[in-house]
């Protein structure tokens, strides 16, 4: 059974440990680099991003973490953990994990009264998606090997760079599975390489 | 179709906030402390809950002004109070771009029969409760998160021992009774039927709970988490302690590894004195801010 770790220092922990599971995977609560080992994926979850910053480096999960992204283990950020994940972060200096190649902005779309939920098409995904935008950020700028995945009002908001894929929205909030169950094939296409 | 204020946006955003530390802050410093110290919201107030109960007087919604400093200062989601009832200070504070509002017990009710219909905002709301049927009126008013209420500005935190145990200990009740059972409930409790229906569905209450109203320490904050509160609220706590910076810190910590004893021991060590405390029984009732709300 494939393990999928989910950073559980803050946010919305428990709905992506709900379709973790419905999906048949195990999932794992990573609060100590105890945790990460020997994790076939690795989900950032949304919540506080600056509040996740701080516990991470307090816990000295940075480093243990871009060690599991060097060794091509899959991760999947929503919201937050896109701004976890970006190489650059619009308006800061320095990034946190700064694994993958995408440029973002942080709470882009306004302030939790400019919050919107939508429904759209996400190529190799599906139609109709439910999607959640909470105080979300967006991909302002993408490196060449950074596949669009999904837009809304022209903003990037759904991409994929090889083993990494950053969603500014929340599809954890939301019954429809497609989006984890996309994270889960990459995983499982990732763990079967391995194997061979 | 692009929806905002949807019930899904409103209680997602508290759900983003779980396993967090939302601190009162009355000015743009003690903003930017709060979010360098690791918490997930600051709550722009005119006064913390112990400066209101020294004042007296009427308490009402904050002055814009600080409002408008908090929400420059940080890029963390800023909460404000409105008075229970109060509709046109909840609109002055939505159109001003705050991300939740606290329809609160601290400040001075305008209203000693109705609450806010919560539903009508597209801000969401956070109330405060004692009991499943408080909890549940609110939620049914359109509430997208619930506080426990405890006793603001207290220090003490035996009354948020007292309702986070009362209001989980009546979800496990609901959840465990046979559907037949829940009209006659939802009368006992004044509940609306609907919820206790979700609630046994779902096995918990469909909003984000978390504990206010006297957390004073870091093992404080951690003791709310062992009792099953989704994150803290830390009104006075904070800014009334020694050493604010570390204080913050130390109570962030503590929240997010409620059961690593240890680290709670270490980070406790040497942070000088917590806010003095107040014991609740030498309140009269008019001074207990919990009574407020219906």
């Amino acid at each position: 059974m494939l393990k999928i770790g989910i950073l559980a220092l803050q946010g919305a922990v428990r709905e992506h440990i709900r379709q973790i599971e419905e999906l048949g995977c195990r999932a794992i609560s990573v609060k100590s680099a105890e945790d990460l080992k020997e994790l076939n994926g690795l989900v950032l979850p949304g919540g506080e991003s600056t509040t996740m910053r701080k516990l991470l480096d307090r816990y000295e999960l940075l480093e243990p973490i871009r060690a599991l992204a060097a060794a091509g283990v899959p991760m999947f950020g929503t919201c937050a953990g896109l701004i976890l994940l970006a190489k650059e972060i619009v308006g800061f200096d320095t990034p946190h994990l700064g694994v993958m190649d995408v440029v973002v902005e942080r709470n882009s779309f306004g302030r939790q009264v400019d919050s919107f939920e939508v429904e759209m098409s996400i190529r190799g995904v599906g139609k109709d998606i439910p999607a959640v935008f909470i105080r979300a950020p967006h991909i302002v700028a993408a490196g060449e090997n950074v596949e669009i995945l999904a837009k809304h009002e022209e903003r990037i908001v759904l991409a994929r760079e090889g083993q990494f894929l950053g969603c500014s929205f929340h599809p954890e909030l939301t019954e429809d599975l497609r989006v984890m169950k996309y994270f889960i094939e990459m995983v499982r296409e990732n763990t079967n390489v391995l194997a061979h | 179709m692009k929806q905002v204020g949807t019930e899904r946006v409103k209680r997602g955003m508290a759900e983003m906030q779980k396993g967090g530390v939302i601190m009162d802050v009355i000015n743009a410093e003690q903003a930017k402390i709060a979010e360098a110290a690791g918490a997930v919201a600051v709550m722009a107030l005119e006064r913390v809950p112990s400066d209101i109960r020294k004042a007296g007087g009427v308490a009402r919604m904050a002055d814009p002004r600080i409002v408008e400093e908090v929400l420059n200062a940080v890029t963390i989601p800023v909460m404000a109070k409105a008075r229970i009832g109060h509709i046109v200070e909840a609109r002055v504070l939505e159109s001003m771009g705050v991300d939740y509002i606290d329809e609160s017990e601290v400040l001075t009710p305008a209203d000693e029969e109705f609450h806010l219909l919560k539903s009508d905002y597209t801000v969401p709301f956070v109330c405060g409760c004692r009991d499943l049927g408080e909890a549940a009126r609110r939620i049914g008013e359109g509430a997208s998160m619930l506080r426990t209420k405890g006793e603001p500005g207290t220090g003490n935190i035996v009354e948020a021992v007292r309702h986070i145990r009362k209001v989980n200990s009546q979800v496990r009740r609901v959840v465990s009774m046979s559907t037949d059972e829940l009209m006659t409930e939802a009368k006992i409790l004044g509940a609306p039927f609907e919820l206790l229906l979700e609630i046994k569905k779902l096995g918990r209450l469909p909003v984000v709970n978390f504990a206010a109203g006297g957390v004073a320490t870091p093992a404080d904050a951690a003791l709310m988490m062992e009792l099953g509160a989704d994150g803290v609220f830390v009104g006075s706590g904070i800014f009334k302690s020694d050493n604010p910076e570390k204080f913050a810190r130390a109570i962030v910590e503590a929240t997010t590894h409620y059961q690593d004893y240890k680290l709670i021991a270490a980070i406790s060590k040497e942070l000088g004195t917590p806010m003095k405390g107040i014991d609740i029984a030498t309140l009269n009732a008019s001074e207990r801010m919990q009574e407020r709300g219906w």
